[in-house]
């Protein structure tokens, strides 16, 4: 059996091609930082620090730039920082939006669901305040009237090594 | 023939008099009918221009008339025009007869417009609200009212959503979501399955209303443009796009073919983008993880690019109202080159190895079919209908600066996931090749970006064909060229319902893969 999956792949030959990431040059900072966010992870969260995210109305910028975090290309999975999929297992939630009024009540469910010890980090300008969407008559008016907030990441939205400094400037404190 | 004939000789075939044609604009005509004629013309049009309702709205005139005025938009391609069908609904106890049941493309739009404006839709068989949701919103509260008062204080009246519910032996009902296992917006999917097939899908939404219709009424058209550019992040410039597309439609001013020029090399990247990123996830939804992060730094390099260009990732903060803010000279536009040379090749080689891959290739053949017939009823549009053998693309139909580019639109019959995954294919190498098209034409272009705007009323439907299909924006401009109203209408408000019918049949683990061909935006449909 073993041996016609061999033959298999060989008859077929490499499918996959190797990627030359030229051109798409990692920032400079980038290895020194990955180097210090991953001693700040070690020492708090005993190596692992998972994060949950939730949407609270963001138009998806947000969301774009917190899956790029996770590209090959900055890979923040290998400093010890990883997007999870339950809030069982997060550490901290992430969460993007002004917090529209019809996601006040799953948000807070999302936080109950997390063991302590748990905190908020919001992301992107909406998040605090409501940014442009505030005075709105659908939105909460930002997530700290909602939730309590221990760390705003500012940007509209911002970029992969923003929300990675912002990152560790706050473990490291 | 210009449209004003072209539809009256229609409307005279059918022997309906009585009616007003205006047509403010070439590519705009309004036919003002009285209510009883409404449902009669809209459906005249409906087969004979062979469109699916492609907007519809209402606007509070009550300060002005009296009443609330309802619009019902189709497009002749022929014609090369918008036509609205127009009728004004008495200010007290508001309501018209549906026009849903000939034409369900309106189904969807009549709802919408009797949860926000309290315009009860007669005979309509299904009213529930989409976006402000019984658990949460008190009834009685129209936020496009212009006497609106938010409920302050006030809380729901206890009233739930209801499903629908299939019964039977074996049936079970998966419910999933609002909040997600990825990285992604929030939506309510409700399957119901009799052993693997899914038998039913009901998607519920608005879970990231934010009333964006509402936030934009007295605002000017710059502060606008900053608000459409944050209704869906990923499509920030398609939607600037289509607003400046109105508002300059009203005001009048000869935008400088630069600025028009550039203005398709943006559109394009956006699209290039967007499309990158939906091959790598179509890939990733089978589990084919490698391709997939290849996608990922594809898109990371145009979204440099983008930076690089216009110091926005996300292609923010350039239009404007009478042009572009960025300016392409000859080292980005040598920039742009080099990277284009690169990513080309690399989305060659990504395309190369899923079609090369049997076990990629076989999860998305015949996965996710949305039938031509089904695409047209609903009134599905952009990438999805091209998939599925409905060839509207707006770059044609309306070709304006893109008359002088040569590029074809994507085609697909099979409506499958696979068809939506090579209209994305083909899709990227023409907007490569307009890409490269609009460098040439810019050493061709005098320098002028921008035209100065003199603010006045009016009305106007400005348009574009972004990534995902075509986004329109109808806006009045009041005194002192404030917004009075601002309707939007983004693909993904009827193309959700073409997914929940083409995952019919399928097996609920090939949902993810079906949601990511369509790829639609949680936050363009909620508003």
């Amino acid at each position: 059996m073993s041996i016609n999956i061999l033959k298999n792949s060989l008859k077929k030959g490499r499918v996959t091609v190797k990627i030359d990431p030229s051109g798409i040059a990692m920032p400079p900072e980038m290895e020194k930082l990955g180097a210090d966010l991953k001693k700040a992870v070690y020492a708090k969260f005993g190596r692992s620090f998972h994060i949950r995210e939730v949407d609270t109305g963001s138009c998806n910028g947000c969301e774009s730039e917190i899956i790029a975090c996770a590209n090959p290309l900055y890979d923040i999975q290998r400093f010890g920082i990883d997007f999870v999929a339950s809030p069982r297992h997060a550490d901290a939630l992430l969460v993007t939006g002004p917090v529209s009024k019809n996601m006040e009540l799953a948000l807070k469910k999302t936080y109950e669901a997390m063991p302590e010890p748990k905190f908020v980090i919001t992301l992107g300008d909406c998040a605090r305040g409501g940014g442009i969407f505030k005075g709105s008559y659908y939105t909460c008016g930002g997530v700290e009237n909602v939730l309590p907030v221990t760390l705003h990441i500012p940007g509209c939205p911002p970029n992969p090594l923003v929300i990675i400094k912002t990152l560790l400037a706050f473990l490291q404190k | 023939m210009n449209n004003h004939e072209y539809i009256k000789n229609i409307l005279d075939s059918e022997k309906i008099g009585a009616v007003n044609i205006s047509a403010p604009y070439r590519d705009e005509l309004y036919v003002t009918v009285t209510g009883a004629d409404f449902g009669k013309v809209c459906s005249l049009l409906h087969k004979r221009l062979d469109s699916a309702v492609m907007t519809f709205f209402a606007e509070d005139m009550r300060a002005r008339s009296g009443s609330f005025t309802v619009y019902c938009a189709f497009l002749s391609v022929q014609a090369r025009s918008w036509i609205f069908v127009r009728q004004d609904v008495p200010g007290e106890n508001p309501e018209f007869v549906s026009i849903a049941k000939d034409i369900y493309s309106a189904a969807l739009f009549e709802r919408e417009t009797n949860e926000m404006f309290g315009i009860t839709p007669l005979g309509n068989p299904d009213i529930r609200s989409l976006r402000l949701h019984d658990e949460v919103w008190p009834r009685g509260f129209y936020p496009l009212r212009k006497d609106f008062v938010p409920p302050a204080g006030k809380s729901a009246d206890g009233a739930q959503y209801q499903f629908r519910r299939v019964e039977g032996e074996g049936i079970f009902e998966v419910p999933v979501g609002p909040v997600h296992a990825g990285i992604i917006g929030p939506g309510h999917f409700r399957f119901s399955a009799a052993g693997e097939p899914v038998i039913n899908l009901e998607i519920r939404l608005g879970w990231t209303h934010r009333g964006i219709e509402k936030l934009l009424e007295g605002k000017d058209h710059a502060e606008a443009v900053n608000i459409v550019e944050r209704i869906s992040g990923d499509t920030a410039f398609g939607y600037s796009l289509a607003f400046c597309n109105s508002v300059e439609k009203m005001l009048g001013p000869e935008i400088p073919v630069r600025a028009q020029v550039l203005r398709v090399l943006y559109l394009e990247l956006e699209r290039l983008y967007n499309h990158a990123n939906d091959m790598g996830g179509i890939a990733l939804d089978v589990g084919f993880s490698f391709p997939a992060q290849f996608a990922s730094l594809i898109k990371e390099s145009i979204l440099r690019l983008n930076e690089n260009l216009s110091g926005s990732r996300y292609l923010k903060g350039i239009n404007i109202v009478g042009g572009v803010e960025k300016d392409i000279d000859k080292a980005k536009s040598a920039v742009i080159d080099e990277a284009l040379t690169k990513i080309e090749k690399d989305i060659l080689a990504l395309e190369d190895m899923l079609f090369s891959s049997i076990s990629f290739m076989d999860r998305v053949d015949a996965t996710g079919i949305l039938r031509t017939q089904t695409a047209r009823d609903l009134g599905i549009t952009g990438v999805a209908a091209r998939a599925s053998g409905i060839g509207l693309d707006l770059r044609k139909a309306f070709p304006d600066i893109y008359g002088v580019f040569s590029f074809a639109a994507a085609k697909e019959h099979r409506g499958d996931v696979a068809s939506r995954f090579k209209v994305r294919c083909f899709e990227t190498k023409e907007s490569i090749s307009l890409i490269h098209q609009s460098l040439k034409k810019l050493d061709g272009c005098g320098p002028q970006l921008k035209i100065a705007v003199l603010p006045k009323e009016g009305t106007a439907l400005g348009s574009a064909e972004a990534w995902r299909g075509p986004v329109l924006v109808w806006t009045r401009l009041g005194a002192g060229g404030k917004i009075e109203r601002c309707k939007i209408t983004d693909p993904s408000f009827r193309n959700w319902e073409g997914l929940s019918y083409a995952v019919l049949g399928n097996i609920i683990p090939d949902f993810p893969l079906c949601n990511k061909s369509f790829d639609l935006s949680y936050p363009g449909n909620d508003l």
